[in-house]
């Protein structure tokens, strides 16, 4: 109850934040920090909640931006329905990747590594063929207006992402209160004594990793109409997959607002650092690093743990030790 | 109720199970007994699921259970424990009694309430709120036993679950354990304290390197020769008769 009365109020915190600040660049701040957060959210079903760390959710990033794009630009496909497509093609993607890792039970840094390597496999294909605009990307047309998901005022993405959010966070919520929630964390925690009280982790884990592909795939179409520009590297690269996964950790593992906590902290960090080091190309992912290796050594719940004992660093050294169970 | 007939099993050139069969009656109390490295755990495992036989077969209910999975055979209404406990250590008390009862409760109000009856149940009601982490091993056995009864089996594999617990601690959990049975589910155990062993069961199975080497009530298997030998070493029955007789002529 308490945290449901917490995400009204983070929404309707948030809602007027158009209206009372004027500052573009604050706004573009707020909207991309949310991006970031619904990337987060994705992760952080699969990663916090049902343990399963992928390092390759720029795939079903990727798959939505490109497919909605695509569609945009080939069939004259509409934006809202691109999302909505872009969703389940990710979500495709999830299943079927699922199908073939959790199948053969690859665990910890071996599921880790099958999606790194299935992004890149993706990074390389979109970089092969015409209809993804091969290495020059993909330009899609400008088309302002709410019909086409392009808004004539930043405030309007800010207010689609608000809504994003808020939904994946009423989704975390159920979650935490379903059937479903329950089993995902019971596979996460231990995955044959789950067994032993009838979960299937097959089924679980497909649906987890299918759920949060249509998620991040989701965020890939938003993407696409922010930035009205794709590229193999945009989509597929690993930068996408990093912040997917250093939002919730920095946030808070398997928490309803860890990935929302850590998109702002993290993008809080991020523009500091650009003030602080100019635009050098990759000083940021050193930052990144740092920060990483730091939250697992001393807070590893994420600032949402900071005053509460629950799970990560477990499940993060499980990881390096985890493996392949047949 | 559960026809376990001529089952076999290897890990490469040790024969963990050899030629094994038995039957449970629905409502007793068994246990399977015998030393350590005989071979328990592993027919538990298979009966469980979580290994496959190499030969024989395991009936519950005249259903083979051959080739189902752990989840398939939980649904069907065996339960297992592990004898190294398997909390769910992120999880509370309640949330882990919660996992088993979901098997039979979507809700999730209905599971909260039967894992809090059940932890009632087995002695962790004030316990409910802790960490799984933050348990005693008495209380990680209590655990294990909770979570197996909240998925309501017809028959309840306990795997060593007085194992490490102290004489006072074993008598809380033997009166549980019979109220267990009494409330109408068959218990098949694996048990070293032999004082529980006597105390509950109705039957008892002998196994040793693989193979079962005598069966009857516990009365009648503390008596038999071939079991203090299994436990002792050769040739112990022998001595323990000479000393006591030595004892009497003395």
């Amino acid at each position: 109850m308490r945290n449901l009365t917490a995400i009204i109020l983070f929404c309707l915190v948030l809602l007027p934040a158009p209206l009372l600040i004027q500052s573009d660049f604050w706004i573009t701040w707020l909207t991309l920090a949310l991006f970031y957060a619904y990337l987060g959210q994705a992760w952080n079903l699969l990663g916090g909640y049902g343990g399963q760390f992928s390092f390759g959710h720029a795939l079903f990033f990727g798959t939505g931006a490109y497919c909605t794009a695509i569609l945009q630009i080939h069939f004259g496909l509409n934006a809202w329905g691109g999302f909505v497509l872009a969703a389940i093609a990710a979500g495709l993607v999830g299943a079927g990747t699922g199908w073939l890792v959790f199948r053969y039970g690859l665990r910890g840094s071996y599921f880790a590594l099958v999606t790194l390597a299935f992004a890149e496999v993706f990074r390389i294909l979109a970089n092969s063929f015409e209809f993804t605009g091969a290495g020059v990307g993909l330009l899609v047309p400008l088309q302002p207006g709410f019909a086409q998901m392009q808004f004539e005022t930043k405030a309007g993405f800010f207010w689609l992402l608000l809504a994003l959010v808020g939904a994946c966070l009423l989704f975390t919520y159920w979650l935490q209160n379903a059937r479903f929630g329950a089993r995902l964390m019971a596979v996460r925690e231990n995955e044959d004594a789950a067994r032993a009280l009838g979960v299937d982790p097959f089924d679980t884990k497909l649906r987890a990793i299918t759920a949060s592909g249509a998620i991040a795939g989701s965020a890939g179409a938003v993407y696409v109409q922010l930035f009205l520009y794709i590229d193999p590297n945009i989509a597929y690269g690993p930068a996408m997959s990093v912040e997917a996964l250093l939002v919730p950790i920095i946030g808070g593992l398997g928490t309803i607002f860890g990935p929302v906590l850590g998109a702002f902290a993290l993008h809080a960090i991020a523009e500091i650092g650009r003030l602080a080091f100019g635009d050098a190309p990759g000083l940021n992912l050193v930052l990144y690093g740092i920060l990483l290796v730091l939250m697992v050594l001393f807070l590893p719940n994420g600032l949402f743990g900071l005053g509460k004992v629950s799970f990560g660093l477990g499940s993060l050294r499980r990881l390096f030790k985890g493996g392949a169970h047949a | 109720m559960l026809e376990v007939s001529r089952l076999s099993k290897r890990f490469g050139g040790l024969v963990a199970t050899n030629d094994v069969s038995f039957t449970i009656q629905e409502g007793s109390i068994s246990a399977l007994i015998g030393p350590n490295g005989a071979g328990k755990t592993t027919i538990f495992a298979q009966i469980s699921g979580f290994h496959r036989p190499d030969a024989g077969d395991i009936r519950f209910n005249g259903r083979s259970l051959v080739g189902l999975t752990p989840e398939k055979i939980c649904l069907l209404g065996i339960a297992r424990t592990f004898q190294i406990v398997q909390p769910f250590a992120g999880l509370n008390v309640r949330e882990n009694i919660a996992v088993g009862a979901h098997l039979r409760r979507a809700g999730r109000r209905a599971a909260l309430e039967h894992a809090e009856a059940i932890a009632h149940r087995v002695g962790l009601g004030p316990q409910l709120d802790k960490p799984a982490a933050a348990l005693t091993v008495a209380g990680r056995k209590r655990l294990e036993l909770a979570k197996a009864l909240a998925t309501d089996p017809k028959l309840l594999l306990l795997d060593e679950v007085m194992a490490g617990l102290n004489p006072a601690e074993i008598d809380e959990i033997i009166p549980i354990i019979r109220g267990i049975r009494q409330s109408g589910v068959t218990i098949l155990l694996i048990e070293h304290v032999m004082r529980a062993v006597m105390n509950l069961s109705d039957h008892a199975w002998v196994l040793n390197n693989g193979a079962l080497i005598a069966s009857g009530t516990p009365s009648q298997i503390a008596a038999n020769p071939q079991v203090i030998e299994a436990y002792l070493g050769h040739g112990a029955a022998a001595r323990m008769q000479a000393q006591i007789q030595e004892a009497r002529h003395a």
